[in-house]
């Protein structure tokens, strides 16, 4: 019960601190490349990585693990964004999100974990 | 950072990905791998909700445009926090070499096809502009 306390908990911040990221980042930086999301992706990957690799508590897994990192990152829109992209007659750009989020957010992933076992 | 912090919006995307976090925990615990397995959990969650957000949002974009909190709720928050990039790519990274080939494809393979396909779905018999 507890852990699923946890999971929500950790939810309720990663998901909204994606959204705002997200309008930040295009606050800044424009709707052309949707960087929020690729940020969000990839840093989420690299904590997670690094979480992952570390001995942490079963609970602390569940609250920045599964909770925060999943919630913080997301294939749904990721998805969406490639198939905008795709439906605008921007095949090429589609397909350089898809590349660049997947070989950034592997990247990351290997990082973190490399991180954790430094430590 | 100058945020106009838009309280509803953020409430909104904070309780549907506190729920879309909840259901992804569940299917994750009744349905758990090692690294030599298939990671067929979070393989159906992402496909799933990528189903799911093409048609939610093409459903939004036709009938009810201006339901920004909607959106927000189901898509940036249930849909956002039901699927999740960083576990996909920690498990590909995690798994033995034959399973993390074939799982990398299937989910990016998976995701795209479900997201068009959801799209096309909650097109059929929408006007052409």
């Amino acid at each position: 019960m507890m852990t699923v306390l946890l999971v929500v908990l950790g939810a309720a911040i990663g998901a909204p601190l994606r959204y705002l990221t997200d309008r930040y980042v295009q606050a800044r930086y424009g709707t052309a490349f949707p960087w929020g999301t690729h940020l969000v992706n990839v840093t989420g990957s690299l904590i997670l990585g690094l979480v992952l690799g570390m001995p942490l508590s079963p609970a602390l897994t569940a609250l920045i693990g599964t909770g925060f990192c999943g919630a913080l990152t997301t294939y749904s829109t990721f998805s969406w964004e490639a198939l905008t992209f795709a439906r605008r007659g921007e095949q090429a750009a589609a397909f350089a999100y898809v590349l660049v989020s997947i070989l950034a957010g592997l990247g990351a992933a290997g990082l973190g974990a490399a991180l954790a076992g430094a430590l | 950072m100058d945020l106009d912090v838009d309280r509803p919006g953020v409430a909104a995307v904070a309780a549907g990905g506190a729920l879309g976090a909840l259901a992804r925990y569940a299917i994750g615990t009744t349905w758990p791998h090692t690294p030599a397995d298939f990671p067929w959990a979070t393989w159906s969650i992402n496909v799933s909700g990528c189903f799911l957000i093409g048609v939610l949002y093409t459903l939004l974009a036709r009938f009810r445009p201006g339901h920004r909190l909607t959106r927000l709720f189901l898509g940036t928050g249930v849909l956002g926090g039901y699927t999740t990039f960083s576990t996909a790519e920690v498990e590909v990274q995690r798994a033995v070499p034959a399973v993390a080939v074939i799982y990398l494809a299937a989910t990016i393979v998976g995701a795209l096809l479900a997201v068009w396909a959801g799209s096309s779905l909650a097109s059929i018999g929408e006007r052409r502009k």
